[in-house]
């Protein structure tokens, strides 16, 4: 994935060290509650709906639509110069709406309802990598 | 509810570089003291944000001198005074404590401070604060997309709510902003995060507010005319499991809330005071509350609705939080102060609601796309 946006800069604390893992192998891992079957997002060692604590993981498909955006054009901090950039919801097919980019397009294309594919920054040996979407091709 | 708001005042600068917040908390405390005719020693109860310096409500409630039996720093962004003035009345009805003061200040101009929550150490935080939502209004713009996507709004109908503040601001001296704008000018206006424009978002002004409620026993012995505390409600709203709903607010739980314990309709409000961080939240709870059909809060808003002193629900007289005063980045003390002048019949002249008897003071706290707040209290003219 091409993208000038920030790459992740930050050490995850023990509990989120798994899921940031996952992400240095080029997965965005999900939480399932075995009690209740929901898909719980952001992820955390318990089920929010029922409060039961046998949660499983697994590999999202990384297929989305985007369920809303914003074109951000005045900025702070490590992205004041990187705008234009999309920020999104993102509803994935599993079933959570994700705060994300859309990036390798240009942000007058992006729509509500577009279709949209799970994509990780380049490796670089960094404990995390930040998960992005972009349009569907073909 | 037995509850009454005897003193009032929002401080009267929007730039202030040479006080302290805790000066200015003190100026804003001993402005709505007097302005109730009371003083410190009076006080049994004090009410602060998180914002307040010092140690929660310690440092503050000693440098004011109060001696105080009841204290409360529920914290949820700008909607915290409005919980406050319903934890106050509610904690007066209980007997624990006679005279409530509720304090706020800052100075984000000054200082030159972001609005917006300090996520560090929150466990949605690197799920939230990695993807350049740097500024509260990157949030707020994902809603205002949502919402034109799902009802139509439009810019034009956003733009209205900013219009209607302008008019109104230009009769207050103390307004940061006090010259009128056009639909056209919002809509030409920088684009800060789309669909929100520069002209879509409030002021960012230093300066602060403070009331004063009290029960019936010491309302009736003032000799300045308090407001009656009808109802109140409160409520947060998050993501949930993960599949957070942008086309409504916590105001969808807040407003009945508070109606209901008011006793009172939507259709009975003379005035209200709405939290209008940006248009959107505005449009947004005038819909949660039931002021319109839900989605139909552009249409609503439009032909001059929001106007006073003769549009169907004059909003936010003394210029909300886009034209007149956001102090520490948090609108509800000042909404509610003008609510305040509006029962009193205070409000500037060519503003004042003609026979204003009942009016909602509406806030929201944190950030409408992610997790926020809402507080709705009805007030009431003294005689309602
Ligand atoms: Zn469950």
């Amino acid at each position: 994935m091409n993208t000038r946006l920030p790459r992740a800069d930050f050490t995850p604390s023990d509990a989120d060290e798994p899921f940031w893992a996952a992400t240095t192998e080029g997965r965005l891992l999900l939480s399932r509650c075995e009690s209740c079957a929901t898909v719980i997002w952001y992820p955390r060692p318990f089920c929010p709906r029922c409060g039961g604590s046998e949660v499983t993981h697994f590999p999202a498909s990384g297929e989305a639509t985007v369920y809303t955006y914003t074109v951000v054009r005045k900025a702070r901090g490590e992205y004041r110069d990187l705008t234009p950039y999309v920020v999104a919801y993102v509803e994935l097919a599993e079933g959570p709406r994700v705060l994300t980019n859309i990036v390798d397009c240009d942000p007058a294309d992006v729509h509500i309802g577009q279709r949209v594919v799970l994509a990780f920054d380049a490796p670089d040996g960094a404990r995390a990598r930040l998960y992005r979407f972009h349009p569907e091709t073909g | 509810m037995t509850a009454f708001i005897v003193g009032a005042y929002e401080h009267p600068r929007r730039d202030i570089p040479d006080l302290s917040v805790a000066e200015i908390h003190a100026e804003v405390a001993l402005g709505a003291l007097a302005d109730a005719g009371l003083a410190p020693s009076d006080v049994d109860a004090y009410f602060c944000d998180s914002d307040a310096p010092g140690v929660g409500p310690l440092s503050m409630a000693e440098y004011l001198g109060l001696r105080c039996r009841y204290l409360d720093t529920t914290e949820t962004g700008g909607a915290s005074y409005l919980s406050h003035v319903g934890h106050a009345a509610a904690a007066i009805a209980l007997g624990k404590c006679r005279v409530a003061l509720v304090v706020m200040g800052g100075r984000p101009r000054s200082l030159r401070r972001a609005s917006g929550p300090d996520l560090s150490g929150a466990p949605e935080t690197h799920h939230e604060t990695h993807w350049g939502i740097t500024d509260t209004v990157h949030n707020y713009a994902l809603a205002a997309m949502r919402h034109m996507h799902e009802f139509g709004t439009t810019s034009r109908q956003l733009a209205e709510v900013k219009v209607a503040a302008s008019l109104h601001a230009q009769h207050n001296p103390n307004a940061f902003l006090r010259t009128p704008v056009t639909v056209d000018d919002v809509l030409y206006s920088p684009m800060i995060s789309d669909p929100l424009h520069r002209l879509d978002c409030c002021v960012m002004t230093d300066g602060g507010g403070a009331v004063v409620v009290a029960g019936r026993d010491v309302a009736r012995r003032l000799q300045r005319r308090s407001v009656t505390v009808l109802g109140h409600g409160e409520a947060a709203k998050g993501t949930g499991t993960g599949r957070p709903d942008l086309s409504y607010t916590a105001a969808v739980w807040s407003g009945p809330a508070a109606f209901t314990e008011a006793g009172v309709t939507p259709a009975d409000i003379d005035y209200a005071s709405i939290y209008d961080s940006f248009t959107i939240t505005a449009l947004m709870a005038l819909e949660d509350l039931g002021f319109c059909e839900k989605g139909k809060g552009g249409r609503f808003v439009e032909d001059g609705t929001l106007v006073a002193p003769h549009g169907r629900l004059p909003m936010n007289t003394d210029g909300g939080g886009l034209c007149n005063n956001q102090p520490d980045n948090r609108g509800g003390m000042a909404r509610m102060i003008e609510a305040v002048r509006q029962l009193r019949g205070e409000a500037a002249p060519e503003v004042q609601v003609p026979d204003c008897r009942l009016a909602v003071v509406h806030g929201s706290g944190g950030r409408l796309a992610t997790r926020s707040s809402a507080a709705t209290l009805i007030l009431g003219r003294e005689d309602a």
